[in-house]
This record gives structure tokens, sequence and C-alpha cells, in this order.
């Protein structure tokens, strides 16, 4: 059995995968991988959300190749001003005879771009929040978890707003903006697994070997936290690109001429009842591509999490 | 174990202690999160900005104005002073005078609070009214179509942009179908038939007998309630329908059906009046969401709340008013908070 040939037939890649004797660490984990993903698989809407988040992900790799006019240079202004969706204009052109399809395609780059930033400002601010907090617990613990809790007591928006509002308007400023409101539930959840963690006997077989306590909690106790939070933080991706739109709706996001999907929408605002297209388009890549995370989260849950399923 | 179970005993006394030992506890969490707040907002308008005075002052200002405001906003004072300062100026509703308006802040916030009252209201009203009939239904018909179509229902409500679709409504039944009123809350031409009294102009027109201007608010009203109540509906329903999965799963169903009891009695007496307690709960929790719902939805509907005071503010770079409007929202949320916590205590008899 000793390195079965790939190129066997399904049947024996199967068993390879379902061996319940793996010779690998590398074996044993496509295993389990194997698992989750039959067990996702059967969830049609879940594959539907996956479907999305990787078409917006080509979408912004490739938005050179796709789009087929330029982002943020329009055409002419005596002839191709908010012309309705057409054969040459498949979402029709804007105020700036800019071709809105263009733009909702370049405007996938902004909105993974402010999705992946936020995760990866507010993630290790949660996890690192949360993992000392319930490592170390006793003033520490009590003092970060009130602070975590009057962070939670601002509706996420209306914060955000603040911070933007002081910080000035711009995609970097939202993105921090967002960053900070996103993280307290990040340490929550950080914190129920840390307490968890804590008392286990490999902690405590670490801790006499003589590991520091800085150590014990960036070696061995964040590394089991964080499975779990990359669940929390998928199924919050579609809340982070709503509060992004909404930010750049208010126009307090990417400033102009950046096509981010928000402030698209707040242009088409003007021209609303005789050109609704010009709004009409970029909300619905919004709706679309939330709704993919959405059923993408919901989808990695319940194969993640069964007990939450329901 | 041993002391809960002498505490117990104890009579009057003990129990009157402990509950004024809850009590307290309850203060303090209070008042430490209120502070916190405070501090939050302190260090926004303060910390955050490269200078405060700056934008107050704008930087073409000559150095004297500069001086003169700086000293005014007591910015040559220590940090910690000035937080103690602002701490008490908070205590007593004073934000400062907003920019925009010359108005104090929380005059502004007063006289727009209702409007935002109004609409939150609504929505949740209208949430609580679909939201837990369909999350009931989707829990006994659990499985089958009409399930599938809460959730996608509620799934789309998780999804979509709240400005968007309200743009897509005012499209729809305002411009193409001509069924409701536009943005704003009432006609210019009904306006001066009443005097605002509550601030609520569906109440205000009732009590005043103009029935005229009674039915323009309500068709100028429908349309953004509607909105917020679907984003409290997609909300309601769905947590309805797992904590009925939860109780129609419990022992005293079964028993209740075996002593012969309707389906409807069984549904909608029993196992709904078990989920209604946690239910209190979201309820509360889905009409802090609106607070911030409203944020958007104001602006979209051009509704004269607080959600568009503060955003009128922002591009105004109103500071004050940003500040004074986020701390009122804060302290709503946390008192909401409060309020289904205490209102679980009250419901449950196994928290007493």
């Amino acid at each position: 059995m000793a390195g079965a040939p790939l190129a066997e037939q399904p049947a024996g890649l199967r068993a390879w995968l379902l061996s319940p004797e793996p010779h690998s660490r590398w074996q044993a984990r496509l295993g389990r991988f194997y698992l989750g993903w039959r067990a996702f698989s059967r969830n049609p809407l879940a594959v539907v959300g996956l479907g999305i988040v990787i078409l917006l992900i080509l979408l912004a790799i490739f938005a050179d190749v796709i789009a087929p006019y330029s982002p943020v240079a329009g055409g002419d202004l005596r002839t191709q001003r908010l012309l309705p969706p057409s054969e040459t204009f498949w979402f029709g052109t804007d105020d700036q005879a800019r071709d809105i399809f263009s733009r909702v395609v370049y405007g996938s780059r902004i909105t993974l771009f402010v999705v992946v930033l936020v995760a990866l400002i507010a993630t290790p601010i949660g996890l690192l929040v949360g993992t000392v907090s319930g490592y170390l617990g006793g003033w520490v613990d009590t003092v970060l978890m009130r602070i975590t809790d009057i962070f939670l007591a601002f509706p996420r928006l209306v914060l955000a707003l603040a911070f933007v509002a002081a910080l000035g308007p711009g995609i970097e400023n939202a993105i921090i903006a967002i960053a900070i409101t996103s993280w307290p539930p990040y340490a929550r959840i950080a914190r129920a697994e840390t307490l968890m963690i804590r008392n286990s006997d490999f902690i405590a077989a670490v801790k006499l070997q003589g590991a520091s306590t800085p150590r014990i909690i960036m070696g061995h106790v964040v590394p089991l936290c964080i499975s779990s939070l990359i669940v929390r933080v998928t199924l919050d991706m579609a809340g982070i690109i709503l509060t992004a739109a909404g930010l750049g709706f208010l126009g307090l996001g990417a400033q102009p001429p950046m096509p981010e999907w928000g402030a698209m929408v707040a242009t088409g605002r003007n021209y609303l009842i005789d050109q609704w297209w010009v709004a009409a388009m970029p909300g619905l890549a919004i709706f679309v591509v939330s709704l993919g995370f959405n059923l993408l989260g919901d989808g990695l849950r319940d194969v993640l999490d069964p007990k939450a399923a329901k | 174990m041993v002391s809960a179970v002498m505490n117990g005993g104890g009579g009057h006394g003990s129990a009157l202690r402990s509950f004024l030992k809850k009590v307290a506890q309850f203060v303090i969490v209070l008042a430490t999160t209120l502070l916190g707040l405070v501090a939050v907002t302190f260090f926004i308008g303060r910390v955050v900005p490269i200078d405060p005075v700056i934008a107050v002052v704008g930087d073409r200002a000559p150095a004297h104005v500069y001086e003169r405001v700086r000293t005014e906003l007591g910015l040559d004072r220590p940090l910690i002073e000035q937080f103690v300062i602002y701490v008490k100026k908070a205590a007593t509703g004073d934000f400062g005078n907003s920019v925009l308006t010359t108005n104090p802040v929380m005059t502004d916030i007063i006289n727009v609070f209702p409007a935002t009252l109004e609409l939150a209201t609504l929505g949740t009203l209208i949430g609580v009214l679909i939201g837990i009939p369909l999350g009931v239904l989707a829990a006994v018909k659990r499985g089958t179509l009409i399930d599938q179509f809460v959730r996608v229902l509620g799934l789309v409500g998780y999804s979509v942009p709240i400005f968007w679709l309200g743009l897509m409504g005012l499209l729809l039944f305002y411009a193409k179908l001509g069924w409701v009123a536009g943005p704003g809350r009432i006609d210019v031409t009904y306006s001066y038939l009443y005097t605002p009294v509550t601030g609520i102009v569906l109440l205000d027109t009732a009590m005043q007998g103009q029935w005229d201007a009674f039915w323009d608010a309500v068709s100028h009203v429908i349309l953004p309630a509607c909105l917020l109540g679907y984003f409290s509906l997609a909300y309601i329903s769905r947590m309805t329908r797992s904590f009925m999965l939860n109780e129609l799963a419990q022992e005293y169903v079964i028993a209740a059906r075996v002593k012969g009891l309707s389906e409807m009695r069984v549904i909608w007496r029993h196992a709904l009046r078990n989920a209604a307690v946690p239910l209190v709960t979201v309820i509360a929790l889905s009409y802090a969401n609106l607070l911030e719902g409203s944020v958007l939805t104001e602006t979209v509907f051009a509704w004269p709340g607080l959600g568009q005071y503060i955003t009128n503010s922002l591009q105004n770079a109103d500071m004050n008013a940003v500040l004074g409007g986020t701390l009122v929202i804060g302290t709503v949320f946390v008192l909401l908070n409060l309020v289904s916590d205490l209102l679980y205590r009250l419901l449950d008899p196994r928290t007493r």
C-alpha cells in the first residue's frame, strides 16, 4: 500500500482518502477534507455560495481581461451618457458615460480588498485579546472583557461612522474603522475556546517544561483557536461587505472615481427614476456577493459545527 | 452549595439582601459600560483626529484664533482632566453645540428622536406580527417548501443592502406604481394642519382629528416601515424557528398531544408560550438593530430622524453632533439590552 499512486481509479482514490489507517499526516488531512467536502456538497445552497465567492475572486483577478472598458475613463459624454443596458453596454452607462459592467467588475477588487484586509486586521486583534484574557484570567480577564463589551454595545455601522468621521473619509480609513468594530465577537470566541484549552494536560506538560506564558499562548493556545474563528469570520464577511457598502453609499468609503459598489449606488440615486440601472446594477452585485458569503458560511457551519445545525 | 441552601432558608432578610446585591452588581456593570461608551466617543473626538482644533477652525485660521479655540476646547489641559470634564458634561446631557444648527446637540437629538422611534417601532411591529407566525410555521412544517421559503427569505434579508432595497422600493412603489408617497414624513400642504406635540406624526395627526394629514403620513411611512420590518422579520423568523424546534422536541409537547389537545393548541398555547421567553430578548435586540438600520434608511427616505441627523452632521464635519448621536444610540442599545435582560428574569421563573 505504501506510496499508493494517485492515478488509480476513483474508487481506489476514495478508498485511499477514507482509509482508517492513513500512512501520513498528509493523507489523514486530505481524508478529513474529503469527508467535509462530501457533507458540504450535499447542501446545494452552500455549493452555490461557494460558486459565487469563487466567481468574485476570479472577477477580481482577471478584471483587466473581463472588463471591456476602462472603469475610470468615460466614453463620449454627448452620445454615451446614461445609456440603458444593451449589447455593447451590458449594465448600461452612468452619468460620466462609463460602462457600468466594467465598473462592477473592477469593483470586485475593492470589495475583496476590504474583506481580506478587515479579516487580516480584526482576527489577530480578537485572537490576542481573547486568548490573553482567557488564559490569564483574573483582573486582566475582567478588564479586557469589559472593554470588549463596551465595543459590542455600539451598533457596528454607527461606531464605524464615528471613526471615519474622525479619521476622514477614504477606503483605508473605512477599513480601519470596520476592523475596529469587528474584533469584539472574535475575542469572545477565542476566550471561550481558551477557557476549555487552559486546563488540559498538554498545557500543564508544556508549563512543567518551563515554557513562558507568551510562548504557551502564542505557540499552544492560539493555533487551536484559529479554526473556529475562521468559520465565524466567513459568516461575518457578508456583514463586512454590507458595512463597507453602507459607508461607501454615505460617501465615507472609497472616494471617486474608484468603482466602489456602495458609492456607485449613491451616484445612481440621482438618476433613480429615469435611469434605474445606474443604481440597480452595483446594488445587485453587493446583494449577490453577500448572499454568496452567507450561503457559504451557513454551509461551513453545518459541516464544521454539527451542533449548531438545526 | 451549602451556603446557597442556607441563604435560601434564611427567610426574607437574606432574600432581600441577595436581591439588593444583584441590583448593585447590575448598577455597577451598567455604570462602567456607560462610562466606557463615553470614553470611546471621547477617544474618537479628541485623540483620533490629527488635530481637533483644525477640525473646528479649518487649516487656514490665523494663529490667535487657533490658540483661542484650543483654550476654549480645553485642549491645553492634561488629557485626563479633559476626560473628567467631558464625562461630567455628558452625564448632564451636554454634548456641546452643533456647528450646523447652532443648537445644543441634545436639543437637536430630542427633536429628531421621535421620528426614528416612530419608524423603528412600526418596523419592529411588522417584524413581530409577520416574523413570529412565519417562524412557527417553518418549525412545524420543518423540511417542507414553506420551511425553505422562510429560510431563503431570511437569508436574503441578511444579505441585501438596506439602502439599495429602499431605493428599489421607491422606484417601484412610488415612481412606477404610485402606490405610496415619496421621501419625507408628510406633504408640505398637510404639515401646517397640526401642531407637533409628541413629535410622532401619526399620533399627532390622529389625536387632532386631521385624518387627511394622518393618511398622508401613513402613505409616507409605509415603505420605510415595511423595509425595516423586513429586516426585523428576517432575524425574528429565523430565531423563532430555532426556539420552536427546541420546544417541540420537549416531553411536555408529547404529553399535551397524548392528552388529546388539538395541534393548534399544542403549538400556539403550549410551545410558543415557552419559546416566548427567549423571543423577548430577540425582539429587543432587533429593535436595537433597527436603530442602526435607520441610519441608512433615513438617508434614503429623507426621514428627519436621528440617523439622518448623524449622516448630515458627518457630511458637514460636525463632530459634536456625530459623537452626541453616537453616544445616544449606544446608550439606547445598552438600555434595551438591560430591559430585555430584566424581562427575561421576570418571565422565566427558573431564573429567579
